[in-house]
């Protein structure tokens, strides 16, 4: 176990996140609002100064690291990150409680989206900025990004493999860097484009960027109380749609665009199934909600949004679908299990793991039917290595564990089992607004600080897909053997 | 530069790893998935499970692409296959790997032509030839020579009882007076480029340079055994057994192959008459004493086992036998030979690495002062690398003494025409010149890097 590494690694990101730091502090600057700039500034500076004094204490010997000191760099990175973000909320006063802000932070960087505020046209710009940037930062993984601005060793994969989502990961070129470099350049590119089309709809431009980093992240902080809904433009509502729908796509697909391999990018599975639960849940929604809306068009379009918003584990929403019929609340509340694809800027189980689940209980039938028979699992046209279907099985064993303690802990709040089962699974698959009393309207105020708490963990399980979490507190991870 | 390294095994893994460190973007294939897995793991690399002369496979790998194709696996049909395979679609260089004895023979330039090889790799071949050197002067630890064969470059381990051991090289100049030159010292971990003024220390290892000539009169010198092994006894009827055995014998020197395979004993006979071939089980002393391993001059263990030839390295040079060579292939029991008391090892894998690194590095030239060879000495921490120079070489004419070098880096050779120099302050590099530097912790692509300021 290389321990110095464990803390070295960290502290680099956090260097990297301090000079982050400075972009609202400069958003502060624009709107006149000099003391938060000046608190982001000074937050910004002492965070760099204090990585920097950390580093020189735990200088490691070599920097040759394993995949378990890649879990653990990773959750710990994730840790730190959020317990920093949280200062300025609270230091500008605008989020005075500490246990408020880093929830707020934490559902950020792991894009949930969840909030604990009642009133966000209050906050500064500032503030709202930072909210969303985390958003955009998590979204494809801050360890990713200081990957690609700097060489992070021989051994990155382990760092990527922990922080990318999915049940596989592997790289699109050689270089982890280079890897890197591309997915944050594609990232980048998706966002400025939706930031272009919103500002042609007449949206605001710093509502622009905010709704850009939501999606792009698909986290779901929203500007406005009313989240998307407070822009009465179909136009506006659509692209968002859209955008939503595709951060949540593999972005390998779009690697295979970029160097025109078309048609494996269109005969991708995992794309043919993700597209395929977004249309039919949306249609099956639209069909039970069509007497609430007056055209066939709001209608479709709500239906879509939702959706999309849900499927993707973004969370915006246009409408308060907690008054839609059991029905189609039921598809949203299963729609937050199956998450977005692996590989993209979602959350959830993902379409993929659901894959192989779906085809591992295929084959147990089958092998009821005939004890004798051999057969393998193909996913994207390649047989499954066994090891990855059981890897599959046991992380979905694990992800309904902690999901029942974290119901269960939950519940000790006296709400009723609707609004704490959405809760949990709303933070726990990264989405934000759950049914009830935390529905689009409503916020995660009225929570007590023991389930703030239990939540802002869960989110953080959800985005890391559990194991580095469970590992970096582990007691055999830190033993000395 | 796009590489790809079709085989993951031992050769394709110490080939990976000095790609990866020369800064390549490697991407590896194997049919093994584990294998790959563990390369993936350990390196910065892409990985491919599949065959590497499955046309789909290529296709991902976009062998095309490739400015570079190296095929190591196990099967040198295989190799060629893939090597062939690679060419087609559009690889611009490809290296395959092919040890049967059989294409090495005269067909060899037939099949390079035919595949359209750049390189045909033969790690049997070399470590033959790399044992062959190193009984030629029994008290090396190391003999890398360089091309025309008119200098080489010899590792010493300086004993106790060495003369020179407190010396500076000044006064190691005065003293012995010859065209030689330390040009590292490896002491404990560190590697030193030394000037006149560095001491040597007893258990430094130290390289020198010189013409073959002036290195047996300094070895002379230094009391060291310079008499050139004359019975020779060989453990594995490998393949480099049969290499080593052939160049021996032809000097008319008394070879003895011990294997335990009858197979293989009989081919080894049918195929040198001349040399004595046993058939038994060299792990068992008696045989040893039977076949007189105490009156050999030289005892080599060629096993395929690493363990094997390391232990019975041990009991030979318990024994009293004046030289005994190893053949170590995992890195990792490198230094552990090096604790019992081995002092010459060799390892066919470094051998072949060095080889894939200077071609893939002499790739990346674009002035043109071609890399030679290289050799990567003390433990990898150092290189010496034989350019030949361009008319485009910066420093062509200046005086050696006005030439402003990089730190850590040494003019160590000059060789013009016939003639070999070693280099003093008022000579100067000229074009067509083959000019040895080394080198630490720098990595050269063109003769132009060893100045201050690197190219222009």
């Amino acid at each position: 176990m290389n321990r110095r590494m464990i803390l070295y690694m960290p502290l680099q990101i956090l260097k990297v996140a301090a000079a982050v730091l400075l972009l609202p502090a400069l958003v502060g600057l624009i709107y006149g609002e000099t003391r938060h700039a000046l608190v982001y500034l000074c937050v910004g500076a002492a965070t760099f100064v204090l990585s920097v004094i950390g580093q020189r204490v735990v200088k490691p010997w070599t920097k040759v690291i394993y995949a378990r000191e890649g879990f653990v760099i990773v959750a710990l990175t994730w840790v730190l990150m959020s317990l920093v973000g949280a200062l300025p909320f609270v230091i500008t006063g605008d989020i005075p409680n500490y246990v408020n802000a880093l929830f707020e932070t934490m559902s950020g960087f792991t894009t949930t989206g969840a909030s604990i505020l009642t009133d966000i046209p209050a906050m500064s710009h500032a503030n709202l900025f930072w909210r969303s940037f985390t958003h955009w930062l998590g979204g494809m993984g801050i360890l990713v990004f200081v990957m690609a601005i700097s060489n992070m060793g021989d051994r990155s994969i382990h760092i990527m493999r922990a922080e990318i989502p999915g049940p596989i990961v592997g790289k699109l070129v050689p270089r982890a860097r280079e890897t890197a470099k591309i997915l944050y350049l594609i990232y980048m590119g998706m966002t400025l484009l939706e930031v272009a089309l919103l500002w042609v709809g007449k949206m605001p431009l710093f509502d622009c960027f905010i709704h850009a980093f939501g999606s792009a992240g698909t986290g779901g902080f929203s500007s406005q109380a009313a989240s998307m809904g407070a822009y009465d433009s179909a136009y506006l509502q659509w692209v968002v749609t859209v955008f939503m729908f595709l951060f949540g796509v593999n972005f390998n697909i779009y690697y295979l665009i970029l160097v025109k391999k078309i048609g494996q990018a269109v005969r991708s599975t995992e794309l043919r199934t993700y597209a395929a639960i977004a249309v039919i849940s949306a249609a099956a929604i639209a069909i039970n909600i069509r007497s609430m809306y007056a055209t066939l068009g709001e209608t479709v379009r709500h239906a879509a949004f939702q959706v999309s918003s849900i499927l993707t584990t973004t969370g915006f929403s246009t409408t308060d679908f907690d008054r839609w019929p059991h029905f189609s609340r039921t598809v949203l509340v299963l729609l937050m299990f199956v998450g977005a694809s692996a590989g993209s800027t979602g959350g959830g189980l993902k379409v993929s793991r659901v894959m192989i689940l779906f085809k591992s209980m295929h084959r147990e039938i089958m092998r009821l039917l005939h004890p004798k028979s051999v057969r393998s699992l193909r996913l994207e046209g390649k047989k499954l290595d066994e090891t990855v279907v059981h890897n599959t099985l046991n992380y979905f064993a694990l992800y309904m564990l902690c999901f029942a303690l974290c119901f269960l802990v939950v519940s000790v709040d006296q709400f009723n089992i609707e609004t704490s089962l959405t809760a949990t699974a709303a933070c726990f698959n990264n989405i934000g607004p759950g049914l009830g009393a935390v529905g689009p309207t409503a916020s995660y105020a009225g929570m007590t600080t023991l389930s703030k708490l239990t939540l802002t963990l869960a989110m953080l399980l959800g985005r890391l897909e559990i194991f580095p979490v469970l590992l970096a507190v582990a007691p055999a991870t830190w033993q000395r053997k | 530069m796009k590489i790809i390294v079709a085989g993951c095994g031992k050769i394709g893994t110490a080939i990976t790893h000095a790609l990866v460190g020369e800064g390549h973007n490697v991407t590896v294939v194997d049919i093994k998935g584990a294998a790959v897995e563990e390369l993936i793991n350990r390196y910065d690399v892409n990985g491919l499970t599949g065959s590497a002369a499955d046309y789909d496979v290529l296709l991902e790998a976009e062998a095309g692409k490739a400015d570079l194709f190296v095929s190591v696996t196990e099967k040198d049909e295989m190799n060629m296959l893939a090597c062939l395979f690679a060419r087609r679609l559009g690889a611009k260089h490809t290296i395959a790997r092919i040890r049967t004895t059989d294409y090495n023979e005269g067909n060899l330039g037939f099949l390079k032509q035919e595949l359209q090889l750049s390189m045909a790799l033969n790690p049997d071949l070399l470590a033959g030839q790399q044992v062959f050197n190193l009984l030629r002067l029994p008290s090396a630890a190391r003999i890398d020579t360089f091309s025309g064969k008119n200098i080489e470059m010899v590792e010493l381990r300086l004993k106790q009882d060495n003369p020179v051991c407190g010396l500076t090289l000044w006064d190691l100049r005065e003293k012995y007076k010859g065209l030689f030159l330390v040009c590292y010292v490896q002491r404990g971990e560190d590697v030193i480029i030394p000037d006149g003024r560095f001491t040597l220390l007893a258990d430094d290892k130290i390289g020198v340079i010189a013409s073959p000539g002036e290195m047996q009169r300094l070895l002379k010198k230094m009391h060291l055994t310079t008499k050139t092994a004359r019975s020779i006894m060989i453990l594995g009827g490998s393949r480099a057994s049969y290499y080593l055995a052939r160049r021996l014998d032809f000097l008319g020197k008394s070879v003895k192959i011990i294997d335990k395979d009858p197979v293989r004993c009989r081919e080894l006979a049918d195929l040198l008459p001349s040399v004595s071939v046993v058939e038994g089980d060299g792990t068992h002393q008696d045989l040893l004493f039977e076949e007189g391993i105490r009156s050999v001059d030289a005892f080599v263990a060629l096993t395929g086992t690493d363990e094997e030839n390391i232990l019975l390295s041990v009991f030979a040079s318990k024994l009293g036998v004046k030289r005994v060579i190893t053949k170590v292939n995992r890195t990792e029991l490198t230094g552990i030979a090096g604790d019992l008391g081995l002092e010459t090892v060799i390892s066919p894998k470094k051998a072949v690495t060095d080889v894939v690194t200077r071609y893939a590095r002499a790739l990346n030239t674009a002035e043109g002062s071609k890399i030679e060879t290289l050799y990567r000495i003390a433990d990898e921490k150092a290189e010496a690398i034989e350019f030949v120079v361009t008319p485009e070489f910066r420093g062509k004419g200046v005086e050696l003494r006005d030439l402003k070098l990089q730190p850590n880096t040494l003019i160590a050779g000059i060789s013009r025409g016939r003639k070999t120099l070693i280099p003093t302050g008022s000579d100067t590099i000229e074009p067509g010149d083959r000019v040895i530097v080394v080198t630490a912790g720098r990595k050269l692509v063109e003769l132009s890097d060893i100045m201050a300021g690197g190219r222009k």
